[in-house]
């Protein structure tokens, strides 16, 4: 179970016009945690996260650090120090790599902690720094996903929500993605909630694990659990 | 027949469709910020650029000097066009292109009504902002008028340039133009930029009005008509999508239109504003994208 709790959704639904996408999901996010959601396409995982973020009609309860955030525009939900890494990587395309690090700490007032920051952030991204002066638009797919993780880095998040980071990637660029994840996680207590196909991956990488169907969680548990259950094994690590 | 070509008269013409140019590229600028953040062109651009050499006529009128004038307008100009924004674009920011286009179209009808009813319809003249007496370089006679023009224009171009390039302010208005649900993510206020880039636009046009204005021997409420339609002209020229493009294609048609009313003998001071048109039609039939601009594949 998860210690003291950062993120709580609970009975939460969201629509997209007049169609519901999550029938009422509650999961939850510790401190520290990095948590996977797990499931087949159409099944309300990345609507799940743009619930959170803000980016979907919603209703329930959602919390977050103790407050409510189910009625905040994504702009005051990325204030309260939550990144979204949107499917698709969000990248400003017509921005340089230097400007999109830039406007990642956006919202932040504290200049020289910034500069520190992208010190940090450079470290784990050594490239970036040789790209600074590149058009986001212009890096490969395995680029962009690692800037637009390099650039949620840059909010000095206490949430990172990461949307399928394995998405059209060769699985050479998915393995290093998901490791520095999971350095974050371990090395500096980065919170983490991640959406991915790649149940195997997953699971590998979370503490614990949700698997979504229908908009709706059909099996929660840690990650470990859930890679014995049959029916989760069967259907999505296929052996 | 050999005779001495009169470079004299190239050059002071040259510089005075620079001088034009320049004011048909503030409000060119003014236009490709509203396209480029939001699809829209503003028809309403020119006429509250209008509205704002009114406020300095005003303002003049009340014993400010030109200077004090030009910048409380730019003020008022920014704020006002930001208040515009809230109150009349914002409801239908979600809306289809069209409708906020004919919202524009509305926004030009008001906007020009209203400066009609404020200020009776008599013709006007704004002082000179520079020395009416000429300066010779080079041993030719150039304007302090068309060079101020040309500084002024310069100036806010590289000015404008600095911003969107070097401030985290000006990262967030391209940020926010170019990707807007990304942005939202990273805590930018989308539809705040939007209003801000209204308000930067508004204060462009004022400008423009304010240069154009003092050159004309008198002006009224239709002054900045022909401008809107050159500055829409040098825009389409170096691609509505580019503000270096839309500064670049004012300039080049300004000295080219200048040009070819100063030597073609029967299109004179007349046929100017139907060069114009022709130039749009000619680039938007060969180079629709224009000189500088990309010729972009959307996702539909």
């Amino acid at each position: 179970m998860p210690r003291s709790s950062l993120l709580e959704l609970e009975d939460v639904e969201a629509r997209y016009g007049q169609m519901r996408a999550l029938h009422g999901v509650s999961l939850e996010v510790g401190e520290g945690e990095l948590v996977a959601v797990l499931g087949p396409n159409g099944a309300g995982k990345t609507t799940t996260l743009r619930a959170v973020s803000g980016t979907v009609r919603r209703s329930g309860k959602i919390a977050f650090a103790g407050k409510s955030i189910a009625r905040r525009s994504p702009e005051a939900v990325a204030r309260l120090g939550i990144a979204h890494v949107p499917e698709g990587r969000g990248t400003l395309s017509e921005l340089t790599v230097a400007e999109n690090l830039r406007l990642g700490a956006y919202t932040r007032r504290d200049r020289a902690a910034v500069r520190e920051d992208t010190g940090r952030v450079l470290a784990h991204f050594p490239w970036l720094g040789e790209r600074s002066d590149q058009r986001a638009g212009t890096l490969s797919g395995g680029e962009q996903q690692m800037l637009a993780l390099a650039r949620a880095l840059m909010l000095r998040p206490r949430l990172v929500l990461l949307d399928e980071p394995s998405l059209g990637l060769a699985p050479k660029v998915v393995a290093e993605i998901f490791r520095i994840v999971r350095e974050l996680n371990e090395r500096d207590g980065l919170t983490v909630l991640v959406v991915e196909q790649n149940a195997n991956l997953a699971l590998d990488s979370s503490s614990r694990a949700y698997v979504l169907e229908a908009g709706r969680v059909a099996l929660e548990g840690t990650s470990a659990e859930l890679r014995r259950n049959e029916s989760v094994r069967r259907s999505y690590l296929g052996y | 027949m050999l005779f001495a070509f009169d470079w004299t008269q190239l050059a002071q013409q040259t510089v005075i469709g620079l001088s034009s140019g320049g004011t048909w590229a503030l409000l060119a600028l003014a236009i490709v910020l509203i396209y480029r953040s939001t699809g829209v062109i503003n028809f309403a651009q020119g006429e509250m650029a209008m509205f704002s050499v009114f406020i300095a006529w005003s303002l003049v009128h009340h014993g400010l000097t030109y200077w004090a004038a030009f910048f409380l307008t730019i003020a008022i100009s920014i704020a006002g066009a930001i208040a515009v924004e809230r109150v009349v674009i914002r409801p239908v920011e979600q809306a289809p292109v069209l409708t906020v286009v004919i919202v524009t179209l509305g926004l030009l009808f008001v906007v020009d009504g209203a400066a009609r009813w404020f200020w009776s319809p008599e013709t006007r003249t704004l002082p000179n902002a520079f020395s009416t007496s000429p300066i010779t370089i080079a041993g030719v006679a150039f304007s302090w008028q068309d060079l101020g023009n040309i500084a002024v224009s310069l100036g806010l171009v590289v000015l404008l340039w600095g911003l969107f390039r070097f401030t985290k302010l000006g990262l967030a208005l391209r940020a926010a133009a170019v990707n807007p649900d990304e942005s939202r993510l990273l805590g930018i206020r989308v539809s705040w930029m939007l209003a801000l880039g209204w308000g930067l636009a508004a204060g462009l046009g004022a400008v423009s009005g304010m240069l154009t204005a003092p050159a004309l021997a008198s002006f009224d409420q239709n002054l900045m008509q022909p401008v809107l339609l050159y500055a829409f002209a040098g825009a389409v020229l170096g691609g509505i999508e580019s503000p270096l493009g839309a500064v670049a294609g004012s300039l080049l048609l300004g000295v080219f239109v200048n040009l070819v009313g100063t030597y073609v003998g029967w299109i004179g001071t007349d046929l100017r504003l139907p060069v114009a048109l022709a130039v749009i039609l000619g680039v938007l039939l060969v180079r629709p994208a224009g000189l500088f601009g990309k010729v972009s594949a959307r996702r539909v």
